[in-house]
C-alpha cells in the first residue's frame, strides 16, 4: 500500500482551521524569525482518501473482534462494547487534569473506589493508578522496594529473578541500581527452594515472582517461598500480568506478596489498542503504602481530592494521575461482572487452556504436564527434529487458518516455546476449531513442510526479511 | 555447515578465535560455529581503540535479528584497531568469520595467556560435543 | 453478567475431555489456606443497562467547564471527527502490539507514518512509536543519556513542567543520579549564565522546555552550543505539541533528543491519560533509544512492509542490560496523533498561528485590567504568564461561573505569588474571552 505522504497533492487538506474571530497579528511581530520554522511538510489529502487510507490500513490489521487471539501472557480476551461507550461519555473526556477537584468530583470518586476493589480483590493495603503500563507498574514496585530499603538503612543490591521470567522483571531491577541474579525452576517448573534457600541473603531486596509463572503454572510452594523472603528481610514482589489465572480464586497479598502490579489491558478487558495504551496499577501490604507515589487521593470534607503530603513517597512516575480513560473501562467492567462474573472469568479461562493442553498434548510436546492456570505452553521440538520445521513456522501457518499466532520462543526455559492462552471469552467450538488447525498443521509438518515453511501464503504481504530491517534501518520514510 | 577451524590461531571456549601475528599483537574474531549459531549478524558494536581489556571480558557485541551477545576477550590487551568493514557489513562474519570477519587487534599483555587457549583440534572437539 | 459462552453442558463436555469431575479441581494447586471462597467487598454484577445507568451517574457527578483556561501540559483542541472513527476501528483497537507483521501491517505503517511525521515536525532523523507521557519521555531520556555517557549528573531548567521533574527526580533518584535546576532570567527564559556556570564534564544531559512551562519559547540554538561544549547531550521538551507547526523545532536548533507531550494532536483530555509520549532524537542513537521502531522492509518477493524492528534494544531480549523496561507503549494514542496531523497537513501551521492570535487577544484584554502586568518578557505561543492582584480570588470567581481558571503557579513557585499562567486556544472564541474579562473585572 502506499504511504499517507505517496498519495500527498499540495493544497488538498482533510481538516480545515476556522476563521479567525480576534483582531490578526502579525507573527513575525509576536514572534521573532529565528524561532519560526522554515517549513512545514505534512501530508496533505482530501478527507476521503484520509479515511480510505486509514481504513484500508485497518484492513491489514488482525484485533480480538476478527476472529480468535490465543497470545500467551498477553490476556487477549474479549473487549466488551459497553466499556468503549461509557469511556467514551464527556464527563470522563472532557475535564481537565488541573481542574479544580469540584469539577472531577465523579472521577476522583470512580478511582477512590478503583483503588478500594482492586485492594479487597488482590487482598492489598492499597493501590496506586499512576503507572501507565504494567512495565512502569514494575518500575514503581521496584523503585517502592528500594526505597523502602534506603529507609530501613539497609544496602541490599541483589534482586532475585526467576529464569522463566519476563524481560520486564530483570530491566525494571536494573534501573533501579539492583543487581539481577537468575533463580533456577526446577523440575516440575516451580521455584527451585533450594536455590532459593542458597541465594537468600541480607543482600537480596526482593524476589519478583509470577505466580502463576509464564509456564501457565502455580507455585504450589508459594508459601514456603514467601517465608524463605520474608525471614531474611526481603520483600516478595508479584508480576500480575497472569492475574487472570487466580481472580476470584485466591489473593495475592494472603499468599505473602508485599507488592504486585497489574495490567488492566489484560486482565481487564480493556483493549490492548496495538500496543496500547495500558494501565498498570500496582497494589501494597502496609510494609510499603508510605511509599507509593504522590499525589495520592484522600477523602477530605468536600469528598475527594489529592495530595502531594507524603514524605515518603518515591515521587511521581509520570505527569497527572495515570491513564484514566484506561480506568474507566476497567472500572465498568469490574462492576459488570461483579464477584461471581469476575471468578467465573477466571475459571473458565483455566478451564480453556486446560482443555487446549489435553487436545493438542498428543501432538506436540508438553514439557511440564501438569495442570495448567489460564495458558499452557508447548514446545515445537519434536517438530523441529523429526520435520525441520520450527516454532515460527508453525505460527505463520496458523495465520492462514484465520488466528492469531500463540506467543513463541518465551519463557525461554521452553525451547521451541508455543504459550498458548486462549482467556474466557471463547467457546468450545472455537477452541476445537483451533485445535484442529494446530493438529493439521502438525500433520502438514510431516507432510508438506515446505509448505509450512513458506507460510502465510493468505496475507498481503508475505514474511518480512527482518534481517535487511535490522541492517539498514528505515524507521522515518524519506522523499 | 562450519568451515573447518584453521591450524593457524587458537580458540577460546566462548568461542573467539585469536591469531598471534607474532609481533606482540593479535587478530580477535568469533568463530565460523558461533557466527551459526548467532544466525544473520546484522549489528556489531565495536570497542573504541585504546580500550584495554581482560581475558574473558567483554570487548564487543554482536546483534541478531533476536539475539545480542558480548565477544569476550580471549586475551588481555589494549585495543589498537578495530575492523570498520563491519559497521556496514557485519554479514562479514557471517561469510567469513576467520577473515574479513575480524573484530579487533589487540597489543598483547601477556604472551603467557595464549597457552590457556585451546588448538584447532581441541576446539573441534569442544563444538562436536556441543552440538550433541 | 459475564462474558463466557459456555452452556452447562459445554462445561461437562470439556470436563469429561480434561479428566476432571469439577472445575475446582482445576485449582488444586493453589494450596487450600489461600483459597478464596467469595470475593470481598465486590457487588453482584450489572447488566449492561444498570452500568450505563451507574457509570452516567458517576460523570454527572464531573462538571463539564463552559471552557478550560488552563494548559500546563495538557491541551483542550478541537479534535476532527476522523480521528475517532478510525481510531474506533476494532482492528485497530483490539489488536496487540503488533509482533506477527504479516497480519499487522495496518499498525505498523500507520506508527511508521507517526514516526516519520514526528521526526519531521521535531527536526530530528527517527521517532520511536511512543512513550507513556511527556513527562516518562523526557525521565528516559535523561537515564539513556546518563547510562550512555557513563556521567550521573542532569541539568533541567527550572522552568521545565513541574511534574515533568518531579518524574526525573523520581528516575534519577532510583538509578542514582543527581539533578541540577538552573533558574529562569527575567526574560522567563534559561539563565544562560546559570547554565554555563552549573556545566561541567560530569553533567550527562541539560533539559529544556520550549515553549516552556511559562509560555516563554527558550533560544534552544546557544542552550545546545552550551550543552555540547562541556560533551553533555541536549534534551529539549515541548508544551503544547501544535505549537511545532509553526516554531523551529529544537531538533534544527541542535537538540539531540525532542520530547515531549503529543496529546495535542487528536487526544481528548481525559483527565490526564492516556496520552502519548513524544521520543525523537539524531540518527546516531537509532541503536540506543527506548521503545519500540516499526521499519521499512521487503518481504520475499520484495513487496514493502514493515516490521518492529532493532528489538534488541528493548526488555525482552537485553533483559537487566536494557537502557528501559518499557513494553506497552501508547499506541492507539499515537495512532490518533498520526490521523489529526495527516487531517491538519499543512494547516497545522494555520492553526498554530489561530493559537497564538487567541493568546495575544486574551493578553491584550486582561492586560487592560487595572493591576494586571506581564512577567517575563520573552515571545510566547498559546500560554502566558500574567501578575495581578488577587489569583486565587480570579480562579474562584472563574469557577463559579463554571470555568476552569488559569494555572496559579504559586504552589510550584513560591516566588510567583499572584501569576497566572493562561492558555488561549482555537477552542476559545471571542465572545468567550470577553466574557472572561467580564467575569475578572
Amino acid at each position: 500500500m502506499e504511504l499517507i505522504f505517496e498519495i500527498s497533492r499540495p493544497g488538498r487538506g482533510a481538516a480545515h482551521v476556522s476563521a479567525s474571530d480576534v483582531p490578526a497579528v502579525d507573527l513575525d511581530h509576536i514572534i521573532d524569525r529565528k524561532y519560526l520554522r522554515d517549513e512545514l511538510d505534512l501530508p496533505e489529502v482530501a478527507e476521503i482518501d484520509l479515511v480510505r487510507h486509514y481504513t484500508n490500513l485497518s484492513r491489514r490489521n488482525f484485533g480480538v473482534d476478527l476472529g480468535f487471539y490465543p497470545l500467551g501472557s498477553c490476556t487477549m480476551k474479549y473487549n466488551p462494547k459497553i466499556n468503549e461507550n461509557v469511556a467514551a461519555m464527556p464527563g470522563f473526556t472532557g475535564v481537565h487534569p488541573d481542574a479544580p477537584d469540584a469539577f472531577a468530583r465523579g472521577n476522583l470518586e470512580l478511582m477512590y473506589d478503583m483503588q478500594k476493589r482492586l485492594s479487597s480483590i488482590f487482598g492489598m493495603a492499597d493501590f496506586t493508578l499512576q503507572p501507565a503500563a504494567g512495565a512502569h507498574g514494575e518500575l514503581t514496585g521496584v523503585m517502592m522496594i528500594k526505597k523502602y530499603f534506603e529507609k530501613k538503612g539497609e544496602k541490599r543490591h541483589l534482586i532475585l529473578i526467576p529464569d522463566a521470567a519476563h524481560g520486564t522483571n530483570p530491566a525494571s531491577g536494573a534501573l533501579c541500581g539492583f543487581e539481577a541474579v537468575t533463580l533456577r525452576s526446577n523440575m516440575e517448573g516451580g521455584v527451585d527452594l533450594e536455590h532459593l534457600e542458597s541465594l537468600m541473603t541480607e543482600d537480596v531486596a526482593a524476589l519478583m515472582l509470577t505466580n502463576p509463572n509464564t509456564l501457565g503454572l502455580f507455585e504450589r510452594n508459594i508459601e514456603k517461598v514467601a517465608q524463605i523472603i520474608h525471614s531474611r528481610g526481603g520483600l516478595l514482589y508479584g508480576d500480575g500480568a497472569n492475574a487472570n489465572a487466580f481472580l476470584g480464586k485466591t489473593r495475592p497479598g494472603d499468599m505473602g506478596f508485599d507488592v504486585i502490579q497489574l495490567n488492566l489491558h489484560k486482565t481487564f478487558s480493556t483493549p490492548h489498542g496495538g500496543g496500547g495504551p495500558g494501565s498498570g496499577p500496582v497494589g501494597v501490604g502496609e510494609v510499603l503504602v508510605d511509599y507509593l507515589p504522590v499525589p495520592r487521593i484522600v477523602k477530605n470534607d468536600s469528598g475527594y481530592g489529592w495530595s502531594d503530603h507524603f514524605p515518603d513517597t518515591i515521587g511521581r512516575m509520570r505527569a497527572f494521575y495515570g491513564n484514566f480513560n484506561v480506568m474507566v473501562k476497567a472500572y465498568a467492567y469490574i462492576r459488570s461482572l461483579g464477584a461471581e462474573g469476575l471468578t467465573r472469568a477466571t475459571e473458565m479461562a483455566v478451564l480453556n487452556a486446560n482443555y487446549i493442553k489435553e487436545k493438542l498434548k498428543p501432538y506436540f510436546d508438553l514439557p511440564y504436564d501438569r495442570t495448567c492456570m489460564h495458558e499452557c505452553v508447548f514446545s515445537g521440538n519434536r517438530q523441529v527434529e523429526q520435520n525441520g520445521v520450527h516454532t515460527s513456522d508453525m505460527a505463520k501457518r496458523l495465520i492462514d487458518f484465520g488466528y492469531h499466532p500463540p506467543t513463541i520462543y518465551f519463557p525461554l526455559i521452553v525451547p521451541e516455546a508455543i504459550m498458548i492462552e486462549p482467556t474466557e471469552t471463547e467457546s468450545v467450538e472455537t477452541l476445537d476449531a483451533f485445535c484442529e488447525a494446530m493438529i493439521s498443521i502438525a500433520r502438514e509438518a510431516e507432510e508438506n513442510p515446505q509448505r509450512v515453511k513458506d507460510a502465510p501464503l493468505s496475507t498481503p504481504v508475505s514474511r518480512l526479511d527482518e534481517v535487511l530491517a535490522a541492517r539498514k534501518p528505515d524507521v522515518c520514510w524519506k522523499k | 555447515m562450519s568451515q573447518n577451524n584453521p591450524a593457524d590461531r587458537l580458540y577460546s571456549k566462548d568461542h573467539e578465535w585469536v591469531k598471534d601475528n607474532g609481533d606482540g599483537t593479535a587478530v580477535v574474531g568469533i568463530t565460523d560455529y558461533a557466527q551459526e549459531m548467532l544466525t544473520d549478524i546484522v549489528f556489531v558494536e565495536l570497542p573504541p581503540v585504546g580500550k584495554k581489556v581482560a581475558q574473558g571480558e567483554p570487548v564487543a557485541m554482536v546483534e541478531s535479528v533476536k539475539s545480542v551477545s558480548d565477544v569476550y576477550a580471549p586475551v588481555s590487551g589494549e585495543v589498537i584497531e578495530v575492523n570498520v568493514e563491519l559497521e556496514n557489513a557485519p554479514d562479514l562474519i557471517n561469510t567469513d568469520a576467520f577473515g574479513k570477519g575480524w573484530i579487533a587487534i589487540v597489543k598483547l599483555a601477556d604472551k603467557d595467556e595464549l597457552k590457556s587457549l585451546l588448538s584447532a583440534a581441541d576446539y573441534d572437539t569442544l563444538i562436536r560435543e556441543e552440538k550433541h | 453478567m459475564d462474558y463466557c459462552p459456555h452452556t452447562k453442558d459445554d462445561i461437562a463436555r470439556m470436563q469429561a475431555a480434561i479428566g476432571i469431575s469439577g472445575i475446582e479441581e482445576l485449582f488444586a494447586d493453589i494450596p487450600e489456606k489461600f483459597r478464596l471462597q467469595k470475593l470481598p467487598d465486590i457487588p453482584y454484577g450489572l447488566s449492561e443497562q444498570e452500568t450505563i445507568t451507574l457509570m452516567s451517574d458517576i460523570a454527572a457527578r464531573n462538571q463539564l467547564p463552559r471552557m478550560t483556561l488552563t494548559g500546563a501540559g495538557a491541551y483542550v483542541h478541537f479534535i476532527p471527527s476522523v480521528v475517532s472513527h478510525i481510531v474506533g476501528r476494532s482492528e485497530f483497537y483490539t489488536a496487540y502490539t503488533p509482533y506477527q507483521a504479516e497480519i499487522s501491517q495496518g499498525i505498523l505503517q500507520a506508527i511508521y507514518e507517526y514516526q516519520t511525521m514526528i521526526a519531521h515536525l521535531t527536526g530530528t532523523e527517527i521517532a520511536n512509536a511512543s512513550m507513556y507521557d511527556g513527562a516518562s519521555a523526557m525521565a528516559e531520556a535523561a537515564v539513556l543519556s546518563a547510562k550512555m555517557s557513563s556521567r550521573s549528573k542532569i541539568i533541567a531548567a527550572r522552568s521545565v513542567h513541574p511534574q515533568y521533574r518531579q518524574v526525573l527526580r523520581t528516575y534519577c533518584w532510583a538509578n542514582g543520579y543527581t539533578i541540577t535546576e538552573v533558574p529562569s532570567a527575567v526574560s522567563g527564559q534559561l539563565d544562560l549564565a546559570g547554565l554555563q556556570d552549573a556545566l561541567d564534564e560530569s553533567v550527562a544531559a541539560v533539559i529544556v522546555q520550549s515553549p516552556n512551562f511559562f509560555g516563554c519559547l527558550e533560544d534552544v540554538t546557544p542552550i545546545a552550543e552550551a550543552a555540547h561544549a562541556k560533551g553533555a547531550m541536549l534534551i529539549s521538551g515541548f508544551t503544547d505539541g501544535t505549537s511545532l507547526g509553526i516554531l523551529k523545532p529544537a531538533g534544527a536548533c541542535g537538540a539531540d533528543f525532542v520530547v515531549g507531550e503529543g496529546q495535542s494532536f487528536g487526544n481528548p483530555i481525559n483527565y490526564g491519560g492516556p496520552y502519548l509520549g513524544i521520543f525523537a532524537a539524531r540518527e546516531k542513537f537509532l541503536r540506543r533509544i527506548p521503545g519500540r521502531l516499526a521499519g521499512a522492509t521487503v518481504d520475499k518477493n520484495g513487496k514493502r512492509g514493515f516490521v518492529l524492528t532493532l528489538q534488541t534494544r528493548e526488555q525482552h531480549i537485553r533483559r537487566e542490560k536494557a537502557t528501559s523496561n518499557i513494553c506497552s507503549n501508547e499506541a492507539l494514542c499515537a495512532l490518533a496523533a498520526c490521523i489529526y496531523l495527516a487531517a491538519l497537513g499543512t494547516n497545522l501551521k494555520t492553526l498554530a498561528a489561530l493559537n497564538v492570535n487567541k493568546a495575544q487577544y486574551l493578553k491584550s484584554r486582561l492586560l487592560q485590567i487595572p493591576g494586571w502586568t506581564e512577567v517575563f518578557s520573552a515571545p510566547t505561543y498559546n500560554e502566558f504568564t500574567l501578575r495581578c492582584p488577587d489569583a486565587r480570588a480570579v480562579n474562584e470567581k472563574l469557577q463559579a461561573a463554571g470555568i476552569i481558571g488559569a494555572y496559579d503557579l504559586q504552589k510550584d513557585y513560591p516566588e510567583l505569588a499572584n501569576t497566572l499562567v493562561f492558555c488561549a486556544t482555537e477552542m476559545l472564541s471571542r465572545n468567550d474571552m470577553d466574557r472572561v474579562i467580564e467575569i475578572i473585572k
